[in-house]
């Protein structure tokens, strides 16, 4: 079976998107972005090939769809005990005959233990990535042995800041897709025989690349030759287009840029205009505002929504909101008040860089990880209804694939164009 | 005798920019020697520069923002600037300005090394740039010297009125000229001012037909990278004198033979063989990584064709000349007619002839936030130009001389994003 490749590589993470010959998606894959893309760009394609076979598996399955869930979880568990006997190791090394490295096989082994619980029905998984969910019950662990045992905290807190840097950097940590999909069958309750086979069609369909795109904030850094790198401005216009056709302009507010973006009937940018001079109001503004709050990224909308009297913040730049964020709170003013009027700072800027790329037309659609927000969503709303009257907002809960879509379809619709002569 | 230190001068060899580079060379060695010699100077600006008239004084002129630019090219702004701010210059004053006040402090070496004399005189031959004025009012201190100032109409109506011509014509005789025979000491000369003036018509003509050679496909120069070298001279030390004349003539000659063999402009990295794209750009260039911020360009297969830079000092794409016939009237109408100094809505007619005669792909807007002469309208001049030829704009930030405020991952992702977008308007779909 062949298939189309686009990969966005984006400050925050690595996104890929794997399209079949007519332009169906099969597959996709994100990763958190690190110092090493090509790593990272190979993680998400191999995530976005392991979606697309579960796919496929899905699809040879004649009935008992149900077992496909608990499939993915058992998967997934094999994934993250290959990753944990990664970062087992890379521990233990960089440890040597220190203090800590007493603790860091109890550690590791109730990691081990836990997984079944984490990765059970009821497991409370707050993220895919292994960074975060490592991390948390890595920290969780140090702490009791801290406490109970007198290990050094600190000193163990800092080991795995190091090791999981190098984990995540490591191609294959997660283990192969067979071996693990084969342990994760085992692990399937009860009759397993027509999951076997579906899983055997599967895996014995061979995937074949036959295009590929890159693009996103490192994209010269991606492994594909020139003729397949493509701004994430035409990427998104294309991607936004495919995801909603009738789109004219498209507001994507990513960690460290914002995007006005105009397209016609067809997804070609027609106009574009982003922040040049400054990052200000940008996705990293909300990261940081969460930071100084004590308070996790997507807890932040859900309070600014119980706002009854939101606070005008005029600073966008993210230094200084956060000392007109403290100033506020000291004043008495109310956490939620305060948050409503830090998302409409961030709205009002984009709101200007769409007003230079040529206003808000209908349909419009709104991408990147700010589109999850849904006080971010709020305010974008009731600003476009002000200032252009009614549009309809498009939202896709997968906006955050947009760019690598239309990175795939590019990648299918061929290669870079040749230019002749201009007349 | 230093050589000057220019970055890109050495990426163009032709017998031209060697003869530039020597004008220039020899011109601020002049005034490094002016104590020794007892020549006076004049500091004055380019947007209507009346270097005919100073020089038919005997006197020589500095053009600070010349200075401030050369600076930046040269590595030395973003020192000068910290030394203005920290003597209380805000971040949003023009950057020739900090840069200019941060080299007079630094001691006044010029570009070539060598320490710049102090003005004679401050000779203010425009005022469409209302930061020119305190420009040389913070100058008037430092140096404690005169200043002439010529009242410059805007063009609000985009046309130059008859009683706008006698105002400027009346402040040219009533003031200028005896603010210059003081500062000289000598008496004004009308007949060696129409020579000058007639020299000044001959390099005009040839200037403008080096620039409208941009008009064949493939280019023969870059209008805007490489014609910031064309102006060199003429908007400088040199119009009306006889080296201008040889210069341009000699410049028009290498293009007309670059032109009969078909060759692209010169860029940093060379000839330009396959020239993918024409753009027509509006705003100055960034100088502190002008050779990058060209290959930037270049290496997209991008030629600038027409620029509104390169009018900076006057335009004569209407026809305009010097006129020895009309000394004071042909000077007075140079100033009034310089870039800065027209309406918004003919800057849009203006751009938009040249996206169309010079058969540009686009139109790319380098918006440089603290020049208020530039910036002004800009985005307004985008939409417009886009509506009028419907070809895309772009728009990109930057700064003139302030290091800070050149992105070049920003920059470069902007500008490969807009040929991309041309480029796929070409082919028409998702190719």
């Amino acid at each position: 079976m062949e298939y189309c490749v686009g990969i966005d590589l984006g400050s925050t993470t690595t996104k890929a998107v794997i399209i079949d010959c007519q332009e169906r998606l099969i597959g996709r894959g994100i990763t958190n972005s690190r110092s090493n893309y090509d790593v990272a760009c190979q993680i998400a394609l191999d995530e976005a090939l392991i979606s697309a076979r579960f796919g496929l598996i899905e699809g040879n399955l004649k009935q008992g769809h149900e077992r496909l869930e608990p499939l993915e979880r058992g998967f997934r568990r094999q994934q993250y005990l290959h990753q944990l006997d990664t970062l087992s190791r890379i521990l233990v090394g960089l440890a040597g005959s220190g203090a800590a490295a007493g603790f860091l096989d109890r550690i590791v082994d109730d990691m081990r233990l836990e997984s079944t619980a984490l990765f059970g029905p009821e497991g409370n998984r707050k993220s895919d990535f292994f960074r975060d969910l490592a991390g948390s019950r890595y920290l969780s662990l140090a702490e009791r042995f801290a406490r109970e045992d007198g290990a050094c905290f600190e000193a163990l807190a800092g080991l795995y800041d190091k090791a999981i840097l190098e984990v995540e950097n490591t191609a294959g940590a997660a283990g192969s897709f067979e071996e693990c999909l084969r342990d994760a069958v085992a692990d399937v309750p009860g009759d397993v025989e027509d999951l076997r086979r579906a899983v055997e069609q599967a895996v014995a369909i061979e995937l074949v690349q036959v295009g590929s795109v890159g693009t996103g904030y490192g994209r010269q850094r991606l492994p594909f030759p020139e003729g397949q790198i493509r701004s994430e401005i035409l990427c998104h216009g294309l991607g936004a287009h495919a995801m909603f056709p009738a789109t004219r302009t498209v507001l994507d507010i990513g960690g460290q840029d914002t995007k006005a973006i105009q397209v016609d009937d067809q997804g070609i940018v027609t106009s574009f205009q982003m922040n040049d001079r400054c990052a200000a109001g940008c996705g990293r503004y909300l990261g940081y505002i969460a930071d100084e709050m004590n308070l996790g990224l997507h807890e932040l909308g859900p309070l600014a929504e119980q706002s009854q009297r939101p606070v005008r913040i005029n600073s966008t730049c993210t230094v200084f909101a956060g000392a007109e964020l403290r100033e506020r709170l000291s004043l008495g003013e109310k956490r939620e008040d305060i948050l409503a009027g830090l998302h409409r700072a961030i709205i009002l800027r984009a709101m200007s860089l769409l007003a230079r790329s040529g206003g808000v037309n209908d349909e419009f659609t709104f991408t990147g990880g700010v589109a999850k927000n849904p006080a971010a969503v709020g305010a974008l709303a009731q600003l476009v209804q002000d200032n252009y009257g009614e549009r309809t907002l498009n939202i896709s809960p997968d906006s955050i694939y947009t760019g690598a879509l239309g990175a795939a379809l590019f990648a299918h619709r061929g290669s870079r164009a040749p230019v002749g002569s201009v007349e | 005798m230093k050589p000057l230190d220019t970055t890109v001068v050495d990426v163009l060899k032709d017998g031209s920019q060697i003869r530039q580079k020597q004008m220039i060379a020899d011109h601020y060695a002049r005034l490094a020697r002016a104590r020794e010699t007892g020549e006076k100077c004049v500091y004055t600006y380019v947007p209507g520069n009346l270097t005919e008239l100073i020089r038919g004084f005997d006197l020589l002129p500095v053009l600070p923002e010349i200075n401030a630019l050369q600076s930046g090219m040269r590595g030395k702004s973003r020192d000068y600037i910290a030394r203005a701010e920290k003597e209380g210059h805000s971040e949003d004053v023009c950057t020739y300005v900090k840069c200019d006040i941060g080299m007079k402090r630094s001691g006044n070496i010029g570009p070539t090394g060598e320490r710049l004399p102090d003005p004679d005189l401050l000779l203010l031959s425009y005022t469409g740039c209302f930061t020119f004025l305190k420009w040389f009012e913070l100058l008037r201190e430092e140096y404690d010297c005169p200043v002439a100032m010529l009242h410059v109409p805007y063009q609000g109506d985009g046309k130059i009125t008859d009683s706008m011509r006698r105002y400027v014509v009346d402040q040219l005789r009533d003031k200028i000229i005896p603010a210059l025979e003081e500062a000289s000491g000598k008496a004004f000369d009308l007949d060696r001012l129409r020579e000058s003036l007639a020299r000044s018509a001959q390099a005009e003509d040839d200037l403008v037909w080096v620039l409208q050679s941009a008009k064949n496909v493939p280019s023969p120069i870059d209008a805007y990278f490489g014609g910031v070298y064309y102006i060199g001279p003429i908007f400088t030390a040199f119009r009306g004198m006889p080296e201008a004349v040889d210069y341009y003539r000699e410049l028009r000659a290498e293009i007309e033979q670059r032109l009969e063999r078909g060759q692209g402009p010169v860029t940093p990295d060379g000839e330009l063989e396959s020239e993918r794209f024409r753009v027509v750009v509006e705003g100055p260039p960034n100088w502190t990584s002008f050779r990058q911020f060209w290959k930037m360009f270049a290496d997209e297969g991008a030629v600038v064709v027409a620029s509104t830079y390169t009018k900076v000092g006057g335009v004569y794409d209407n026809g305009f000349r010097h006129d020895p016939d009309r000394p004071l009237e042909s000077l007075a109408e140079y100033c009034l007619g310089c870039y800065t100094n027209l309406s918004l809505p003919t800057r849009v007619e203006m751009i938009s002839r040249y996206v169309q005669d010079y058969r540009a792909d686009g139109f790319l807007i380098n918006s440089v936030k603290s020049c208020n002469s530039f910036s002004a309208g800009q985005l307004m001049i985008l939409r417009e130009v886009e509506k009028r030829t419907g070809r895309p704009g772009g728009f990109i930030e930057s700064d003139l001389v302030d290091p800070r405020y050149f992105s070049a991952s920003n920059i470069k992702n902007r500008l490969e994003s807009y040929f991309q977008m041309i480029e796929q308007k070409r082919a028409g779909g998702g190719q």
